[in-house]
């Protein structure tokens, strides 16, 4: 039986539909091994006994039509599920039970995906390493007090150990991006506006995108195939012809132009990444793609404009978390008291701080000097990316300017925690796709990632990039158990 | 028209040796007429139990999303044509970021820098002639939740019905000068959103509300003094109330020596005074910035010129050829074009009936049976078609104007058709000057001394042979026929 | 550009999120190192950029005029921390 935790997301469908094994099966050993792997912290909220359930349902009925037949799946705890609580890893959300499901987690069970439960995440997606999770930090399978990076750490974490055969996270800045490269496995921002927000807890809307986090390449595709709609309950969701990212998915990458950004060669980069970096780069080579250097100017102004953009996004988006319609409510001696002790007890330190500073960038006064200027920035951003994707086919970099790090280390420094996404908020802030691959280690036997950067809603260029640099790079970190 | 060298009215506050004008702009709150709501599929029908007209966006749950509704983006630019206002291609909807009960979201979404509709203008017909009132701006927004406060003597209670509802605000340039003018421009506005549909203008049921910029300066000078903005007022009465208070404060606190604060206040309807909302004052960086959920609102020409098409004739437009066609005076025009259920029965009455007869009996008996029984002439017991058949047996001398009044008296309590009445109670006009000369004989005959007196020079006692004429007729001999047999007979 | 413990309050307040004195210190402390990071931003000049409001490249879709959400005051109240059979209930609001 203990194999069946050895199949990638692909292996398990094709074992279903050949009924090698049963969702039955499948469903027990994932739920048995979360069960016995309690000290990851990777689930808010799990809905084993449900799912086994469900995958006894699917027993009875098959039905190996679709995508994900039977197929037990934990998702980030941002989805709104209905019927089981879904937190954002907020004491404000603690008992918030929606009466609806998100378009992405319904596109999961549309196509036979079981619900297993709810991951950990940092507390409205809000950081970089699961530690503001209210229902406390996630631990990194690759090592003991290690931050499995975030905001989507319990995701990473369920996933890598074994706790769940594929699972979405979300991503704003990185947040799917970041813990899968701390964490040694695939993750993917789709291009804005591909994948739903309706029913997603929102973060930043301009930038939040929910997206596959996965064992592979191949897992990647068939998950984004699922889970990428276009949907009319959201109106900055897009009607582009979204293909079987799975069925065209190809190694061959001969004449692929890909670029090298100067920028994001940055000091203090330890040297390893530079070695890796270099490494994806000979690889790509040796496949036939063309290299070219090339240079994001703006690249340095990315994460302070998004330090601007997504906090004024966030305290609007956070005002409805008021104590009146759903949530945690502190007593007050009126509604104005109310208010403030509701949203001071309710929410977390790091969730205040970018409320503050979202606040402050919009305020009267303030206006032109921050936000106005961090949306001209912005304009540059996307423009930088539009005039290299004349040259390029796609971008190849680092994911992430340093390995995981340890729990603690960075909390008492928020400047230092926001530089871990240097290499992944400009994508957000052009809304393009970006895709993290597992591809070596740091001198600690750290997992590290490289970021492979496509067109807008090239989504399949940057799979097959990502397909055909993970046979070469062939990744293998072996996990210990450490935690059973 | 520059509004300098328009009639200024004659709206003014005299304190000592100073005379103060008023000068008034308004920001009209008025709701789109539309089924479901601005950014929700919820209804807008009002008079629900409490919050069963509210949807998951309405209410603003995690993860909900605003997708706006055609209709009300229609809705507003046909108004924005109704304004004779520039139509802005592209928008943006922007969030106003505040606390309160019944704003789910936090913020209301509104369109700030980039509004729908551009600079526009009303016609407002004064006493002293006609003024234009220049339109700043007309935005979409949604309209916010209730809280109530006299239920629950603890708590308020929150109802979320209205939370998302389509609203126009409608911002005038400060071109209003007095109480009256803001009564009929208001009046004026409504009249126009009621002929194009976009807004029933029912203040009852807060269709129509208000925010009311007043500020006052001395007559003569250029500078507009300190405003302040009186929120929420949901009656013309009220309006014309509070503005009259607020700018005898703010003579009082100027002739003092002291200086206006700018401020929102609020009309207190039971004491008639505006006062200070000071604690809503801190809360007033309403932070707006585009709403990331929306994209830009980019709309085409055809889209524009497909709503004009649809345009209905206005009352401006409707008056001038009332006035032009049927020679109408400008004062008989105003009143009949100025709400579109009016103008529609009066246009019912005339397609086969004497204008001039038709102009007078709705303007006098059926405005003052209307009047009497305090009903819209949508509810008026006579039927246009049954009026136009009354005014038809009038004009071909079928009933004299008295026996009409009596037939209109019955059709009022059944709206009955008139030829029918005439028919059934035998009132049809005598017109047989045969017959009335017989009668005209025998009044003469039994009236020896006053045909006496007549023809010594008593000319007044005409009056009483006609009277006795009629009399002697039962009131249904024609009173033309009468006059000429009488002036005959008494030569 | 620094900010001081009364910018604190006042944006506090703002953000309807109490803070006290304590909190307020440590705020203030952070506030000030994230937008010394900010500030780079300065350096870099955007006279001649239009401000980017969305990436998405597409027109806003529009819905049509037809009500499709019932009656479900029971799932809307369901949640409320505080409530009575038809109303969400709150705190007296004072004027």
């Amino acid at each position: 039986m203990s194999n069946i935790l050895d199949f990638t997301l692909v292996d398990l469908v094709e074992k279903i539909k050949k009924k090698d094994l049963s969702s039955k099966e499948i469903t027990k050993a994932y739920v048995e091994r979360s069960e016995k792997s309690k000290k990851l912290n990777t689930y808010i909220t799990d809905d084993f006994k449900n799912a086994l359930k469900k995958a006894d349902n699917f027993d009875s009925k098959p039905d190996f039509n679709k995508k994900l037949p039977g197929i037990p799946i934990a998702v980030k705890d941002l989805f709104c599920t209905k019927n089981l609580r879904t937190t954002a890893g907020s004491k404000i959300l603690e008992n918030f039970i929606p009466t609806y499901e998100s378009t992405v987690t319904n596109n999961i069970w549309n196509e036979g995906g079981i619900l297993l439960g709810k991951l950990n995440c940092d507390e409205f997606a809000m950081g970089s390493s699961n530690e503001t999770s209210f229902f406390g930090n996630v631990q990194s399978p690759v090592g003991e007090k290690l931050v499995p990076g975030g905001s989507s750490g319990g995701s990473a974490s369920a996933l890598r150990a074994k706790l769940t055969p594929a699972t979405i996270g979300t991503d704003t800045g990185g947040s799917i991006r970041q813990p899968a490269s701390f964490t040694g496995i695939v993750g993917l921002k789709p291009t804005y506006g591909s994948c739903s927000r309706y029913g997603i807890v929102a973060f930043a809307s301009s930038l939040d995108q929910a997206g596959p986090m996965t064992q592979d390449v191949k897992d990647c595709s068939l998950l984004l195939s699922v889970i990428s709609s276009y949907d009319n309950n959201d109106s900055t969701s897009i009607n582009f012809k979204r293909g079987d990212y799975l069925k065209k998915l190809s190694k061959s990458i001969k004449g692929k132009k890909i670029g090298i950004p100067k920028e994001y060669r940055v000091e203090g980069m330890p040297k390893e990444i530079e070695d890796l970096w270099q490494k994806g780069i000979t690889i790509a080579k040796e496949a036939g793609a063309e290299i070219l250097d090339i240079s994001l100017p703006n690249t340095n102004y990315a994460l302070p404009a998004y330090y601007i953009v997504a906090p004024a996004e966030a305290s609007s988006n956070l005002a409805r978390y008021d104590g009146v319609k759903y949530g945690f409510r502190s007593k007050g001696k009126n509604l104005i008291d109310m208010y403030e002790k509701t949203r001071s007890e309710g929410f977390g330190n790091e969730v205040k701080r970018r409320i503050m500073i979202g606040t402050y960038v919009l305020s009267s006064g303030y206006y032109d000097a921050y936000y106005l200027k961090a949306q001209k920035v912005r304009r540059l951003i996307k423009n930088d990316f539009d005039e290299v994707y004349k040259k390029v086919d796609a971008i190849l970099t680092p994911s992430t300017p340093s390995s995981a790090f340890k729990i603690g280390e960075k909390t008492n420094d928020p400047v230092s925690m926001y530089l871990n996404d240097i290499f992944t908020v400009p994508i957000n802030l052009a809304g393009l796709p970006a895709i993290s691959i597992p591809a070596g280690h740091d001198e600690k036997g750290y997992p590290l990632g490289l970021q492979i950067i496509g067109k807008a809603f090239d989504e399949q260029n940057i799979l097959n990039i990502a397909y055909s640099l993970e046979e070469e790079i062939n990744f293998k970190n072996k996990i210990d158990d450490w935690w059973m | 028209m520059d509004v300098m060298s328009q009639k200024i009215s004659d709206y003014i506050i005299k304190r000592n040796e100073n005379n103060y004008e008023v000068i008034i702009g308004l920001e009209v709150h008025a709701q789109v007429l539309s089924d479901s709501k601005l950014f929700s599929t919820s209804s807008t029908k009002f008079g629900a139990e409490p919050n069963t007209q509210v949807s998951l966006v309405d209410a603003a749950f995690p993860g909900m999303l605003p997708v706006i509704n055609e209709f009300c983006i229609k809705q507003a630019v046909k108004t924005g044509v109704g304004l004779k206002a520039k139509i802005n291609k592209r928008s943006i909807f922007d969030r106003k970021n505040y606390f309160y009960a019944d704003l789910p979201q936090g913020y209301q979404i509104s369109q700030y820098k980039n509004p729908i509709v551009g600079e526009g203008s009303v016609i407002l017909d004064l006493p002293l002639g006609e003024k234009t009132i220049g339109i700043e701006r007309l935005h979409l927004e949604q309209d916010a939740g209730k809280s109530i406060h006299d239920i629950d003597p603890q708590n308020t209670l929150v109802d979320l019905n209205r939370s998302g509802v389509a609203l126009m605000e409608i911002v005038s340039k400060p071109d209003l000068r007095s109480p009256n003018e803001v009564n009929t421009y208001i009046k004026k506005l409504r009249s126009i959103m009621r002929y194009l549909g976009t807004c029933d203008g029912n203040m009852q049921e807060g269709s129509l509300r208000a925010d009311v910029n007043v500020s006052v300066r001395k007559k003569g000078e250029k500078e507009l003094g300190t405003r302040c903005e009186i929120k929420n007022v949901n009656s013309i009465k009220f309006m014309q109330m509070a503005i009259e208070y607020e700018a005898n404060r703010q003579v009082d606190i100027i002739e003092e020596g002291g200086s206006i604060d700018q401020e929102t206040r609020l009309f207190d309807t039971k004491k008639n005074e505006t006062r200070s909302m000071r604690s809503k004052e801190d809360a007033h960086d309403y932070r707006y910035f585009p709403d990331p959920d929306l994209l830009p609102l980019e709309i085409t020409d055809d889209f524009i010129n497909n709503i004009k098409k649809s345009i209905p004739e206005l009352p401006d437009e409707k008056k001038k050829r009332f006035i032009e066609k049927f020679n109408l005076s400008a004062y008989e025009a105003n009143i009949l074009v100025s709400d579109i259920e009016t103008s529609k029965y009066f246009e019912e009455v005339i397609e086969n009936s004497d204008v001039k007869i038709s102009t007078n009996w709705i303007t006098g008996e059926l405005f003052a049976l209307l009047n009497d029984k305090n009903l819209e002439i949508s509810k008026s017991p006579i039927s246009a078609k049954n009026l136009s058949k009354l005014i038809n047996l009038i004009k071909d001398g079928t009933i004299s104007g008295k026996i009409a009044k009596s037939v209109f008296e019955i059709m009022a309590t059944e709206d009955k058709n008139p030829v029918d009445i005439v028919e059934e109670k035998g009132l049809k006009q005598q017109s047989d000057p045969k017959e009335l000369e017989k009668l005209i004989d025998k009044v003469i005959n039994e009236n020896p001394d006053k045909v006496q007196e007549y023809k010594s020079g008593k000319k007044k006692l005409f009056v009483f042979f006609v009277g006795q004429a009629m009399k002697a007729s039962g009131g249904k001999a024609n009173p033309q026929l009468i006059n000429d047999i009488l002036k005959k007979k008494l030569r | 550009m620094t900010i001081d413990l009364k910018t604190v309050k006042k944006i506090s307040k703002l953000a309807r999120i109490s803070v006290d004195s304590e909190k307020a210190k440590k705020l203030e402390n952070d506030l000030n190192s994230i937008f010394e990071f900010i500030e780079k931003l300065n350096q870099l000049d955007t006279s001649k950029s239009e401000p980017l409001t969305s990436v998405v490249d597409a027109k806003l879709q529009l819905r049509k005029d037809e009500i499709k959400s019932k009656n479900i005051r029971d799932q809307i109240l369901k949640n409320s921390p505080d409530k009575n059979k038809d109303f969400f209930v709150v705190p007296k609001v004072v004027e």
